[in-house]
């Protein structure tokens, strides 16, 4: 065990003698082939083994993984663990060798006092009831893209005919950002959350979508319109500068979430034809699904914290300065909270999913998201009673280098003569 | 059964709001947790156990009355 000579020793070490298994694992990113939406499989053999055990950093440093659901759930939940990203260490290998603190208004890289000064600003604007009234925009919006893809005909690529504009033109039209820039906003953001690309040009795309914000913000501080940013821009107390990191960081969150649930969540779907037959069957089962399909794909498939002060857990003691990688997707296919954790079922109570995360960090979008798939998968579904899969399944680019999983393509195809 | 919340924890996620509409909601402003009702009728008793449960910044505390 790795010793901190600048720590003093715990009062109490409480700590069982170095077991075997407390050999320091790597965190495993293979995904079994030919199973695009099962965490890889070595996840559950240390879940089992251990749901908190020793990590191997790429940069030497020796932290912590998590991966079972009660202790993910707490870590998150434990204000002993910072989310300040110069505090963590990286659980893959490529990234930089130390990460510089979040920029203004990366609201995720921020502890309390200051994330809950942006969290304060923001989540009167996405709550459940104001959510819910864009719903007859989303079913616009979906409306219209179904129609196009309907007069186009299979097959169709469903990421850039649907599953991406969709979200995009929705937190757009949110935040006052002109959609005819939303082409611009998709690559960056592709570029900041794609593993294999470096870190500058990470940073690069970055600051190019904040420039742009910038612009706006200035804009709407001199003439207000009716949208997100202009209420911050008039009664907040933000900078110009915070104001464009926090519309920068929506604008970021908002593009290249949902839109990897609808295209990997209709492509599971498809996968699973008795389940798709229920929930075609069932109108009544579309909210659960949605969360069986957070919960099941966890696109958002890892979280790091940095502890704080020396931490007492599951009877290990992670000490002060410690990463802890925690497996969002090993948590939610624990079979000690969820039963059959690898079968996909819309008739499973799915809540209580890690999949928007948790603690005060859990996903500020939420409700937003939620409205977008209870409504776009229905309607994509009933719009074509046929839809299936227009190349094999294994042909499917999957987006295994990248923060948030997803596929890059979905090729999907109907029967266009039986009316639909 | 008796609830109570905590707006100072409280992360605006909206959790409750969605599990128990009858018992929770969100102030229209600042996101933050309301009480609708602190002593909810017996059928509204699972979804605010559930919200108390799920909720992500533990905001919502509920006292169990003692059985008799
Ligand atoms: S679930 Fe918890 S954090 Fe979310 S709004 Fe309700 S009380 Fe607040």
């Amino acid at each position: 065990m790795q010793q901190h000579p600048s720590t003093p020793p715990p009062t109490e070490p409480t700590i069982p003698a170095a077991a075997p298994l407390s050999e320091p694992v790597t965190l495993p990113t293979a995904r079994p082939t030919g199973c695009p939406f099962d965490p890889p499989a070595e996840l559950a053999q240390l879940r089992e083994e251990r749901p908190l055990r020793r990590m191997q950093y790429p940069d030497g440093h020796q932290g912590w993984l998590a991966t079972g659901h009660s202790v993910v759930r707490s870590i998150l939940a434990d204000s002993r663990f910072s989310s300040r990203y110069e505090l963590m260490h990286l659980p893959l290998p490529g990234g930089p060798a130390e990460l510089p603190p979040a920029p203004p208004g990366d609201m995720s890289g921020l502890d309390a006092p200051e994330h809950t000064r942006y969290r304060r600003l923001l989540m009167g604007k996405f709550t459940v009831r104001r959510m819910r009234e864009l719903t007859a925009r989303v079913e616009e919006i979906t409306a219209e893209h179904l129609d196009t893809m309907e007069r186009h005909g299979g097959p169709v690529d469903l990421v850039t005919a649907f599953a991406q504009p969709v979200p995009a033109l929705m937190i757009c039209e949110l935040l006052g950002v002109p959609s005819a820039d939303r082409d611009i906003f998709q690559r960056h953001t592709a570029t900041v959350t794609d593993q294999s690309t470096t870190f500058k040009d990470q940073m690069a795309a970055y600051t190019a979508i904040q420039e742009i914000i910038h612009g706006l913000v200035l804009a709407k501080r001199a003439r207000p319109t009716d949208d997100l940013l202009s209420d911050l821009a008039q009664d907040s107390e933000l900078t110009d500068e915070e104001l464009a990191g926090v519309g920068a960081f929506l604008l970021g969150a908002g593009l290249d979430t949902t839109a990897n649930m609808l295209a990997l969540g209709t492509f599971a779907l498809l996968s699973n034809p008795d389940q798709l037959a229920a929930l075609r069957s069932d109108s009544g089962l579309v909210d659960q699904t949605v969360e069986e399909l957070m919960r099941y794909l966890s696109i958002a498939d890892t979280g790091i914290r940095a502890a704080l002060e020396d931490v007492e857990l599951d009877g290990h003691l992670i000490k002060a300065g410690e990463t802890v990688t925690v497996s969002i997707q090993a948590a939610n296919r624990d079979p000690k909270r969820f039963p059959e954790p690898d079968a996909l079922d819309v008739h499973r109570k799915a809540t209580g999913h890690l999949g928007f995360g948790h603690g005060a960090h859990q996903c500020l979008g939420q409700q937003l998201a939620r409205v977008e798939m209870r409504v776009a998968f229905p309607a994509l579904l009933t719009r074509f009673p046929t839809l299936r899969l227009a190349v094999p399944p294994e042909d499917i680019p999957l987006r295994t280098r990248s923060n948030i999983y997803g596929v890059h393509r979905l090729p999907v195809t109907w029967d266009q003569e039986s009316g639909r | 059964m008796k609830l109570s919340v905590d707006r100072e924890r409280c992360c605006g996620a909206g959790m409750c709001a969605l599990t128990a509409p009858e018992v929770f909601d969100q102030d229209g402003e600042d996101g933050r947790v309301l009480l609708r009702d602190p002593q909810p009728p017996h059928r509204h008793h699972a979804a605010a156990r559930e919200a108390a449960a799920i909720c992500p910044a533990a905001a919502i505390t509920v006292i169990e009355a003692r059985q008799t």
